[in-house]
């Protein structure tokens, strides 16, 4: 009998092989059609990488057959995959954070070079640590919790595969593009035209991985975490193919306008910014609360009825905050007004969401005393909390008329990137790692405890360093004297920065110190070196088939 | 009705989702492109010189947008620091819009014309020889990369086609444009000051070469400069 399941995954193979074979040509077309020798070298790039997919995939043609339809296999590679591809972009992203934030201290640093000039570090960095950071978290998360949730393996035989190869390839092709300068100059949306193409295909193929496998499901319901997965995955198609349309000088070369001028292109970059916040860091990373924290903590979430509540409201108010990036400039008044007024009311979902993560801790509160993985990810809710309730302080206008443009806005930012998308970005990665690779335990989860105290202390140095240049420079620029006349000119302004400058930057090398901690943790994890310390850890330490009952 | 029926029904949530988050988008965004008053009407915009806006892609290339806004806000010590706020006229050829979001370094919206072309070349080759505090890095490859120029009515077309009003006769002329806006001497800097009125014409880095700063310095030079400010009324029509 002619086993369907083993001829589908066949096929499949032998599609994605000719995909791979179109993709490589079209690769070498480039590398060798191009005049811009940035964009024939991400000619050869694609060439080469889709023909070492090619390759893979003919060798793994016999390999791949379905599983037999009465058990359920997860597909964890790509998982894999993406967790460790997330921790490698997690330090490349945080070191050129905290290479630029020197560079801010002593300018001699940027090397008179352009390829290590802080205008073109500043996107990498931004983008590293969003996009390829947090990105290959959201994709391994969301990959993990919707077949946990769903019962139901992965959709498609290389589509996984494709989504999580083919995103760090556009981060590869972004990253690279930003130290040749190549840009659109839209704040978080820097990547050039074919990088944005490249893009949106394997953001299509995620969203369909994803939906499919949520129609695999076993159970009726479709769970939380998977509305918010589902929400920022189908949110950030939206918001990336509108802000980046755009018209190229030629289909050679890297240069393109973007369609949008002035003032429409100010609101639309703001819409697609602050929402790359919204949906990105937030609904997503929220995705990741509520499943590893009711996980972590075996309790159930704290309120189904608040994270219905939750939900609908958090993502119908996020996508009216974008004004309030524009306070006071040549946007109109009564946007301005509707950006701030929807920001303020932002503050309840953000608090409402909170409350929902905190309070899974209700009867389990002791753990955040001996579980430090516990700790990282509550410790993240809170600074969410935190950033959520300065948010709209700042969103209001007389206070963003003294923070907008001075490093407040770049401290409120890190208390969020730093103390909520990495905090519990980490939290699930410690989850993660023995779940994935099969071990009873972490390395270390002493490792742990250091890792947090340390990136802990480095956030706060970074957050107040930057309140107090922030406002101070805030301060300065608006200051009179006596006589009716500014008193301070601006280079006495970037003068009076200085060590809080120096502040900031140990403060971010604190964070990268911790997260080389997190690698050598995981790299001894991953290797199967015994744990040190496994009797301190807790049972869901392991993954689920190799925990012991809990005591009766 | 019930949440239920969300829950179980994948692509009827990922519509309601769509539908809830496309709104905000929709009432913010799309009026900015039929209110008459969004973009005031004023004396004197045109579309940037070729120089011009050469100097503006390295401008955006270089990331100067990560450290300098173009955008003087409606606050007295901003105005008295800086000059007239921005209109959103000003910005209206701009393909991206470089308001930016930080002061790192001081705004850009009107530097045009505050310093000399020898300040910025030296400026823009090592900040520190003429601000000793500055933390600004110095920029000295432009001052030795020959601008390429050759294909520039190529991107004017590409402007043309997001709607920048480049004439067919801008776009013929865009070489001897550039040729002509770094030559005060040259032939044809009447019919460059013809297409594109108040252009400086100089030869910016005080080199032979023409090189990225000519065309870095040309743009600073005319950041701010265009709009005529005395026959600008803020009430009427423009008042928003």
């Amino acid at each position: 009998m002619v086993d369907t399941r083993t001829e589908w995954a066949t096929f499949s193979s032998l599609m994605a092989i000719l995909a791979a074979i179109a993709l490589a040509i079209l690769g070498i077309t480039l590398g060798v059609g191009s005049p811009s020798a940035g964009m024939a070298f991400h000619g050869w790039v694609l060439a080469a990488a889709s023909a070492a997919a090619a390759y893979y995939i003919l060798t793994q043609i016999n390999a791949v057959s379905a599983p037999r339809s009465d058990e359920l296999v997860y597909n964890d590679g790509p998982i894999k995959f993406a967790t460790l591809a997330a921790v490698f972009w997690g330090i490349a992203g945080f070191v050129v954070g905290d290479i630029i934030a020197w560079q801010l201290a002593f300018p001699v640093l940027n090397l008179d070079l352009p390829w290590t000039s802080f205008g073109r570090l500043r996107p990498l960095h931004t983008s590293a640590v969003i996009f390829a950071f947090g990105g290959n978290v959201l994709i391994a998360t969301s990959f993990y919790v919707v077949q946990r949730t769903c019962h139901a393996r992965l959709a498609g035989v290389w589509s996984p595969w494709f989504v999580v190869a083919g995103y760090n390839l556009f981060i590869l092709i972004a990253g690279t593009g930003y130290l040749l300068g190549f840009t659109d100059g839209k704040e978080y949306a820097e990547p050039v035209w074919y990088a944005d193409l490249w893009l949106t295909v394997v953001w299509v193929a995620y969203l369909l991985v994803f939906l499919a496998t949520l129609w695999r499901r076993k159970e009726p319901h479709i769970y939380v975490a998977n509305w918010f997965y589902l929400a920022f995955i189908v949110t950030v198609a939206m918001l990336h193919i509108v802000n980046n349309l755009a018209v190229p000088v030629s289909l050679w070369e890297p240069k393109s306008y973007i369609v949008f001028a002035g003032v429409q292109d100010a609101m639309t970059q703001w819409w697609y910014g602050h929402n790359a916040v919204g949906f990105f860091l937030t609904a997503g990373f929220l995705g990741i609360m509520y499943y590893f924290i009711p996980k972590r903590v075996e309790r159930p979430v704290y309120s189904y009825r608040l994270s219905i509540v939750h939900f609908w409201s958090l993502i119908f108010l996020y996508i009216w905050a974008g004004p309030h990036h524009l306070h006071y400039t040549a946007l109109p008044d009564w946007t301005q007004n509707l950006g701030m007024t929807f920001s303020i009311i932002l503050w309840m979902p953000s608090w409402g969401g909170m409350i929902n993560g905190l309070m899974t801790l209700s009867g389990a509160w002791d753990k955040l005393r001996t579980d430090p993985v516990v700790r990282l990810l509550v410790v993240s809710v809170a600074f969410y909390g935190m950033a959520t309730f300065e948010g709209p302080v700042m969103s209001i206008k007389a206070v963003n008329s003294l923070s907008h443009y001075t490093d407040w806005t770049i401290g409120h930012v890190h208390s969020g990137a730093l103390g909520w998308v990495a905090m519990v970005s980490f939290g699930a990665i410690y989850c993660l790692v023995p779940w994935l690779w099969k071990r009873k335990a972490l390395y270390s989860i002493r490792l742990v405890e250091w890792h947090f105290w340390i990136s802990t202390i480095g956030i706060l140095l970074y957050i107040t360093s930057m309140w107090v240049s922030g406002i101070m420079q805030g301060l300065m620029w608006r200051a009179y004297d006596s006589l009716g006349f500014l008193s301070y000119s601006f280079v006495e302004t970037v003068e009076a920065m200085h060590p809080y400058y120096v502040i900031r930057a140990i403060g971010g090398l604190l964070f990268v110190f911790g997260s080389f901690i997190m690698v050598y943790n995981i790299w001894r994890t991953i290797r199967g070196d015994e744990s040190v310390d496994a009797a301190d850890q807790p049972r869901v330490a392991a993954p689920p088939e190799m925990r012991l009952k809990p005591a009766e | 009705m019930k949440h239920d029926v969300l829950e179980k029904n994948s692509i009827l949530l990922l519509i309601c989702a769509l539908v809830v988050v496309s709104i905000g988008g929709i009432v913010q965004i799309a009026p900015l492109f039929w209110v008459d008053s969004t973009i005031e009407k004023v004396q004197g915009m045109r579309p940037y010189s070729p120089l011009e806006q050469a100097g503006r892609d390295i401008y955006v290339r270089e990331g100067c947008y990560t450290c300098h806004s173009q955008m003087i806000r409606t606050l007295k010590d901003e105005v008295e620091r800086y000059g007239h706020y921005s209109l959103a006229a000003e910005s209206m050829y701009d393909h991206p819009f470089q308001w930016g979001s930080k002061r790192t370094g001081p705004d850009l919206a009107r530097v045009g014309g505050k310093y000399s072309d020898e300040w910025h070349a030296e400026h823009m080759i090592n900040p520190r020889s003429v601000v000793p505090e500055s933390i600004m890095p110095g920029y000295p490859w432009l001052a030795k990369t020959k601008l390429d120029y050759k294909n520039i009515a190529n991107n004017m077309k590409a402007l043309r086609t997001v709607g920048v009003p480049y004439t067919d006769e801008m776009i013929a002329n865009a070489v001897q444009d550039v040729e002509a806006q770094v030559d005060p001497d040259h032939d044809e800097v009447d019919a460059l000051l013809e297409r594109y009125p108040k252009a400086k014409t100089a030869n910016f880095d005080n080199n032979s070469e023409l090189t990225e700063l000519d065309a870095m310095i040309a743009y600073l030079q005319m950041l701010g400069t265009l709009v005529d400010f005395a026959t600008f009324d803020k009430s009427g029509p423009n008042l928003r």
